[in-house]
């Protein structure tokens, strides 16, 4: 008997199947039937969401917590489209995610077809790479090259579109025989020696050295490289919001988060530090000045970092090593000489830490920095925490330290709103054995609150903290501050009750009311087994400080909330 | 801002020869402010590569990073920018130039004096053709201007580093 003939559907799965898939988030329609019937007899397992942008920040959690490339399956046209805010969320923050859209068919593409959508045009600029497939047999290449960029290099996004004619007709070619055909693409590993010395040179006499710790860390897996460099040096370390977890942030050397909502004696060391190195960090404007000459304008500059098109694109290095965040730190690790030169900075750092730790007022109602304090008191900072957007954010970053790689999971670059309740479902099937808890504002919950279906279903035991303000509280921290608190479409009134709401989707919930009530709910609702809600309905009007307004530098940092009126900012956002 | 009219760059790209790559080149100079002069594309010997000629107006100060940006796409090879000293540009040019009995002589003397060629000639008008360096292609216009000229088509610039250097 002849072997059934395989068509492009099922050698696109079965591709996927050896790049060792478990999960394919996904939503059907028309033109995927193919695929969705190739999903059939396959091992891989099918999360149906219930809006395809669910479906993509659910794939980029799962790849945020794992390291593994989350995959999205989606059909033409609208499916397809919905997508694009989470293609834009994960490319932002180097994620790697693959995405397979559904098409019509070859003939008809152009002609404004049912259901087409220029797909492949559209995403061009939110794209690692693209492809459109003309040609069956070339499935099982593209497969393999897809996931090899999405996860190499810089990562990020890679979308597949499928006309449905091609995933329909018959496929001779195979996994195993394809090659990839990548003559444009490499990427650098070492660093070149020259660099590393000099890098080395001027970290062996700097007085006052900082580590600017970013994702690029985590993508490497250099924390321990960073820790050893941190220690031999005895320097401060400041990560970024992406960096959170690159560092031990209860380890002494640890000045936490810089930037915007930063910590002061972080933004403290920036303007006062005489070497700051960069190591997987792009200089994002969150922590750089619009002017950027008056970034740590008297410091020596060292940046890392894996993509060539990042040096010199904010800051102009004095050095820079193009390469592998871990590699490069191996090779620069001996030529590092402990010092005794950076004890009286530390000294000076600490006092920093002293007189501005990161507090808020115990009394005058339930307060978000409470609620997220009293939450890492409880889990011990071993929790995986994601994050959607605006204040509670900003808080949960100061608040709920992070400690280990992969626990802190929040949407920097693209700052999308609904991003961090599908995601911590992601997160919870890539780490069916941690405790994950969605830490997500009134506003952004309920842009991707319909997914309160998949965690049902699925059994998904994520714990969703509702930091209710019932304003979009981030915006209106920035008219009261920048705009005389003339408020302009931040009134949240008309919010659910959010615990009914759960309870209509068979989600436990429950409520905080009173600073009394934070300890025992949480640990009743963290014993909970099963997905909950946890309403904290925390005072309306509350800011978060430090603050850097946009565009302004360390020294212009608002430490405590202003008496008087603030000029408008001038940075981009 | 006005952007001033030095500020013309001729980036060569060689890059794979895939659907969409030059799609995404030409998005990646409209993000950064490049206004696109002229773009010559085509072939290279195995069919597999493509060779690209850009010119392009922008800010100097942003040059280095589209160029990074540039080798950082996929489907590009390499990209880099070119001045006279390390290559050769030229250029293609045709021009329809208004003919009469009184001026045709004048005309054939100006083709004849910047190596021109006319490659099609009816009474009334002549398609003169002539390849060189941009400055004499304005030079050969500048002139015909006089006589009237019905339409002109430019290559855009082409490319190709000099001695042993790859372009
Ligand atoms: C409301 C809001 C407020 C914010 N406020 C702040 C703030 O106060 N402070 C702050 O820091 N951020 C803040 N952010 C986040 C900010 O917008 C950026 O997302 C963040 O600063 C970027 O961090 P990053 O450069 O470490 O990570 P990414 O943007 O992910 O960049 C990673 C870098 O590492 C490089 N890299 C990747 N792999 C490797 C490797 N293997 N080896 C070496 N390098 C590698 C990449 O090329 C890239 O340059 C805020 C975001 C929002 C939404
Ligand atoms: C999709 C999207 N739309 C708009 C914004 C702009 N934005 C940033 S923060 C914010 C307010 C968020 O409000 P909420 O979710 O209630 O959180 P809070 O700031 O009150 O903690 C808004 C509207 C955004 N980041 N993403």
């Amino acid at each position: 008997m002849t072997k059934k003939q395989t068509n492009g559907a099922e050698a696109l799965i079965q591709g996927l199947e050896k790049h060792g898939v478990e999960y394919i988030f996904g939503y059907p329609g028309g033109a995927a039937i193919p695929i969705f019937d190739a999903i059939y007899d396959s091992s891989i397992k099918l999360i149906l969401t219930r809006h395809e942008q669910g479906a993509i920040h659910m794939a980029d959690g799962y790849a945020r917590a794992t390291g593994k490339t989350g995959v999205v399956l989606v059909t033409s046209g609208p499916g397809a489209t919905n997508t694009v805010t989470g293609i834009l969320t994960a490319q932002m923050d180097s994620i790697p995610l693959v995405i397979l859209t559904g098409q019509t068919i070859t003939s008809a593409l152009g002609k404004d077809a049912f259901q087409e959508a220029d797909v492949f045009g559209g995403t061009a600029p939110f794209v690692k790479h693209s492809y459109l497939v003309k040609e069956p047999n070339d499935i099982p290449r593209i497969v393999k090259e897809s996931f090899y960029l999405a996860a190499t290099g810089r990562p990020g996004t890679v979308l597949i579109d499928l006309p449905k004619d091609i995933t329909s007709a018959p496929c001779e070619a195979t996994h195993e025989e394809a090659e990839m055909d990548l003559p444009g693409y490499s990427f650098p590993d070492k660093g070149k020696a020259v660099d590393i010395k000099a890098a080395a040179d001027i970290l062996n006499n700097a007085k006052r050295p900082l580590l600017l710790v970013g994702h690029g860390t985590l993508i490497s897996k250099a924390n321990k490289e960073v820790l050893q460099l941190a220690e031999l040096l005895q320097t401060p370390v400041t990560t970024t919001l992406m960096g959170k977890g690159a560092f031990p942030e209860n380890h002494e050397l640890s000045v936490g988060m810089l930037g915007m909502h930063g910590t002061a004696y972080a933004n403290r060391c920036v303007s006062n530090c005489d070497v700051i190195f960069s190591i997987g960090s792009r200089w994002d404007d969150r922590i750089t000045p619009a002017k950027i000459e008056k970034f740590c304008p008297t410091a020596k500059k060292l940046h890392l970092d894996i993509d060539k098109a990042e040096i010199n694109k904010v800051v102009m290095p004095d050095v820079s090593i193009l390469g592998d965040a871990k590699t490069c730190l191996k090779e620069l690790l001996p030529l590092i000489k402990s010092s005794e030169a950076t004890k009286p900075w530390l000294k000076q750092v600490n006092q920093w830490k002293k007189k501005y730790p990161l507090n808020y007022k115990v009394h005058g109602g339930l307060k978000a920095q409470q609620v997220l304090d009293e939450l890492y008191q409880i889990t011990k900072g071993e929790a995986i925490i994601t994050t959607d957007v605006g204040q509670h954010q900003m808080w949960a970053a100061q608040f709920c330290k992070t400690h280990n790689p992969d626990q802190w999971i929040s949407s920097g670059g693209a700052g999308t709103m609904g991003f961090g309740f599908p995601s911590a479902l992601g997160a919870q099937l890539g780490k069916p054995e941690e405790t994950v808890v969605a830490v997500v504002g009134d506003g952004g919950f309920q842009m991707t609150l319909f997914e309160l279906s998949t965690a049902a279903i699925n059994k998904l035991p994520v714990k969703i903290l509702i930091i209710d303000n019932k304003f979009l509280g981030m915006v209106r921290q920035w008219q009261e501050l920048f705009y005389d608190d003339r408020l302009s479409g931040v009134d949240m009134v008309g919010n659910p009750d959010f615990v009914k709401l759960g309870e209509s989707y068979g989600v436990k919930g429950f409520r905080i009311k009173r600073p009394a009530d934070i300890k025992r709910t949480l640990e009743k609702a963290l014993a909970y087994d099963g997905p909950c809600i946890i309403h904290a309905e925390v005072i309306k009007e509350d800011n978060v400080f430090p603050m850097i307004p946009a565009g302004a530098t360390t020294d212009d940092m608002i430490i405590e909330p202003p008496k008087k009126k603030l000029a408008k900012p001038k940075g981009s956002t | 801002m006005s952007i001033q009219v030095d500020n013309i760059h001729t980036i060569s790209l060689h890059v794979a020869n895939k659907p969409g790559v030059l799609l995404r080149i030409t998005l990646m100079f409209a993000r950064r402010g490049y206004n696109i002069e002229s773009l010559v594309v085509s072939s290279a010997l195995d069919g597999k590569f493509s060779r690209m000629t850009i010119t392009a107006q922008g800010a100097p100060e942003t040059l280095d990073q589209i160029i990074r940006q540039a080798n950082k796409l996929i489907d590009v090879v390499h990209a880099s920018e070119h001045n006279d000293e390390e290559a050769i540009a030229k250029e293609m040019v045709l021009i329809k130039v208004k003919l009469s009995k009184t001026n045709k002589n004048e005309i054939l003397q100006v083709i004849d004096h910047f190596k021109a060629q006319s490659v099609d000639l009816t009474q009334k008008s002549a398609i003169i053709q002539a390849v060189g360096d941009s400055d004499r292609i304005d030079a050969l216009i500048d002139m015909l201007k006089d006589y009237g000229i019905i339409e002109t088509v430019r290559s855009g610039k082409l490319v190709m580093a000099r001695g042993d250097q790859s372009t």
